[in-house]
């Protein structure tokens, strides 16, 4: 009651200026208070849990001493990032992410279109769903439980080396192999991901209008000319934006993964900058070093994320992500 | 699609080769999970070594049974299932919470809240400035440590949001007329028409924290805390059998044996409740992948 009586007092006062933004605003806000109040708990947890460390972050500009804290520890400007940069494992760990994940790319993101695309030739539904049943499901398996396979399937005394015994004389150690992390590490991931992928191009796929397929073919078009220019297409929006955010993530490549097939022995291959991070920061202790290290991923990320928008906006016809 | 129109020769070459290469994708991502499956009950590389046996004596219980003699694994689903639970329930609300505001129309601010969530999709602090957060809090080796730090899922909330919009004005206008305060509309009206998008989200919700081993490596030391996904990456990763398991077994050969069981059959145990129950829920999940793929 009293909101609505102030209001009205208002009215006369300002009709000669109209009432500024701010003040409306101010009312719009007092009169739907619950709608703040509902998301106020998540912006409380997004600043707790990810605007503060961002503030935490400036440690890599300092040398951080857990006595004197984040705000009273020396600044050091550009040291650590130096000493990154110019460090013999530099260029090592960096070409590591870069071909760990730009391989994954690939191979990961045409693997799922194709895959839709196979699926969409099928004519029985029924087949269809349960062949989708069976290609959805080491999406639910744990990373973990997938590297535990990985493990047990790849080790000397394991399956693949036990038929791969009557060709060689003795066995491949694939997981402390350097050679082979790559390919053990994206082809899993295409294992346990590529069906689950597929589900959105499939779907973009159902809505194509069958009558487009009939007429193309009746015209006496080809299997493989009616997907060119009627399927692939249709799935190009999709592939847009799934294309940007999957390129602009090469430098965010999962640690999760990496970390578990991660051997000492195959290190050369399979460290990388998230699993360096981890190690000299938290089990080594080298926190204003490894904050460096994150940062200058983090920023590289963001880059790159507008480069590749750039890019697939002006082979896209102007259609970008943002 | 089609039925009624013959096809070229050539493409009907083409489907015949379709359907052996999706043969052959579906064996290869059936096969190793059934070798799992049947390894569990037999001895290692048995299947490799003398096909599969069907001799009663061949199957064997004893990894499971040496699985459970330690109460590791019963512990780390017993965590597994607090965490999760616990972590669906704050995540689902905070997230259908800010979706609904976000889905209002003429709501103030709403451009600067967009920002402020989808800013930190693309840049964050890193690993150890929020690792000093979690510890300052004082969240070590406790749950909260899971559950708060993930619960804000920008993805969830543009989820929410989108489902929200859906939802006709008038029925929240009619409301309105009838004296209905928002916050009663949310959870009178909204909220009991929202049960598929609640559904799906509790299911990502549940699954993502089932299956995450990085929070609690990160944050919980104490080894009683440990989810299901931390016990397995000592066994599976690390080939640390919990010696609880092994106690009575001397010879270094024997010790193998049944270190290789004890792994298939954990993998077993601990993957096999979610590859029978998503079957059920498949259309959730797609329902899911569908609402997020529109912007």
């Amino acid at each position: 009651m009293e909101e609505l009586v102030k209001a009205e007092q208002t009215i006369p006062v300002s009709k000669p200026a109209a009432p500024t933004k701010l003040s409306k605003n101010l009312t719009y806000i007092k009169k739907n208070y619950i709608l703040y109040l509902l998301i106020a708990p998540a912006v409380i947890l997004t600043i707790i849990f990810k605007y503060i460390p961002i503030y935490g972050a400036t440690i890599a500009f300092k040398d951080f001493s857990p006595i004197r804290g984040i705000t009273g520890s020396e600044w050091v400007g550009f040291k650590h990032f130096i000493s990154f940069l110019t460090s013999p494992n530099f260029i090592e760990i960096l070409m590591n992410t870069i071909k760990l994940s730009s391989f994954e790319l690939l191979i990961g993101f045409p693997i799922p279109i194709i895959l839709a695309l196979m699926l969409n030739q099928l004519r029985k539904s029924s087949v269809k769903k349960n062949i989708q049943l069976a290609l959805y499901a080491p999406h639910f398996i744990s990373v973990v439980v997938v590297s535990g396979m990985v493990f047990l399937f790849l080790s000397p005394v394991g399956p693949i080396n036990a038929l791969l015994s009557t060709f060689l004389d003795k066995p491949i150690s694939f997981m402390s192999d350097p050679d082979y992390f790559r390919s053990i590490y994206i082809w899993s991931g295409v294992w346990q991901g590529a069906g689950w992928a597929s589900i959105v191009y499939v779907a973009a796929l159902a809505n194509v209008d069958p009558q487009l397929h009939e007429a193309a073919t009746l015209d006496g078009a080809s299997l493989l000319q009616r997907i060119w220019h009627i399927d692939l297409p249709t799935l190009k929006p999709v592939m847009a934006v799934l294309f940007i955010l999957a390129a602009g993530g090469i430098m965010g490549i999962g640690f999760e993964k990496a970390y578990l097939l991660q051997t000492p022995m195959n290190s050369p291959s399979s460290e990388i900058i998230a699993t360096y991070v981890y190690k000299r920061g938290l089990l080594a202790g080298d926190y204003s070093f490894a904050t460096a290290v994150g940062l200058f991923n983090a920023v590289v990320n963001v880059i790159l994320l507008g480069v590749v928008n750039q890019v697939v906006k002006k082979l896209n016809e102007g259609e970008g992500l943002v | 699609m089609n039925n009624q129109i013959k096809h070229p020769k050539g493409d009907r070459v083409l489907l015949l080769t379709n359907n052996i290469l999706l043969t052959i994708i579906v064996l290869a991502i059936v096969g190793p999970l059934l070798y799992v499956f049947l390894s569990s009950f037999l001895e290692p590389n048995a299947i490799i070594r003398k096909g599969l046996s069907l001799n009663a004596s061949d199957w064997s219980l004893e990894g499971y049974t040496r699985l459970f003699t330690d109460d590791t694994i019963v512990r780390g689903f017993i965590n597994s299932l607090l965490y999760s639970t616990g972590f669906t329930i704050v995540t689902v609300l905070v997230c259908l919470f800010a979706g609904y505001t976000l889905s209002v129309d003429g709501l103030v601010g709403k451009k600067v809240f967009m920002v402020f969530f989808l800013f930190t999709m693309f840049f964050g602090g890193g690993l150890i400035p929020t690792y000093f957060v979690i510890r300052d809090l004082g969240m070590l080796n406790t749950i909260w440590a899971i559950i708060l730090p993930g619960a804000v899922n920008v993805w969830f909330i543009i989820l929410a949001r989108t489902y929200f919009k859906a939802v006709p004005n008038e029925l929240k206008e009619a409301a309105r007329i009838d004296g209905a305060s928002d916050l009663k509309i949310f959870f009178k009206i909204i909220l009991p028409l929202s049960k598929p998008i609640i559904f799906v989200l509790a299911l990502y919700a549940f699954i993502g924290q089932w299956n995450a081993y990085f929070d609690a490596m990160m944050y919980l030391d104490d080894r009683e805390l440990h989810p299901l996904q931390l016990v397995l990456r000592s066994i599976l990763i690390q080939n640390e059998v919990q010696p609880g398991m092994v106690a009575d077994v001397e010879a270094r050969n024997e010790l193998m044996r049944i270190s290789e069981m004890i792994r298939y059959s954990s993998i077993v145990i601990a993957s096999l409740p979610l590859l029978i129950m998503y079957p059920f829920f498949q259309k959730y999940f797609e329902k899911g992948v569908m609402v997020g793929s529109l912007k």
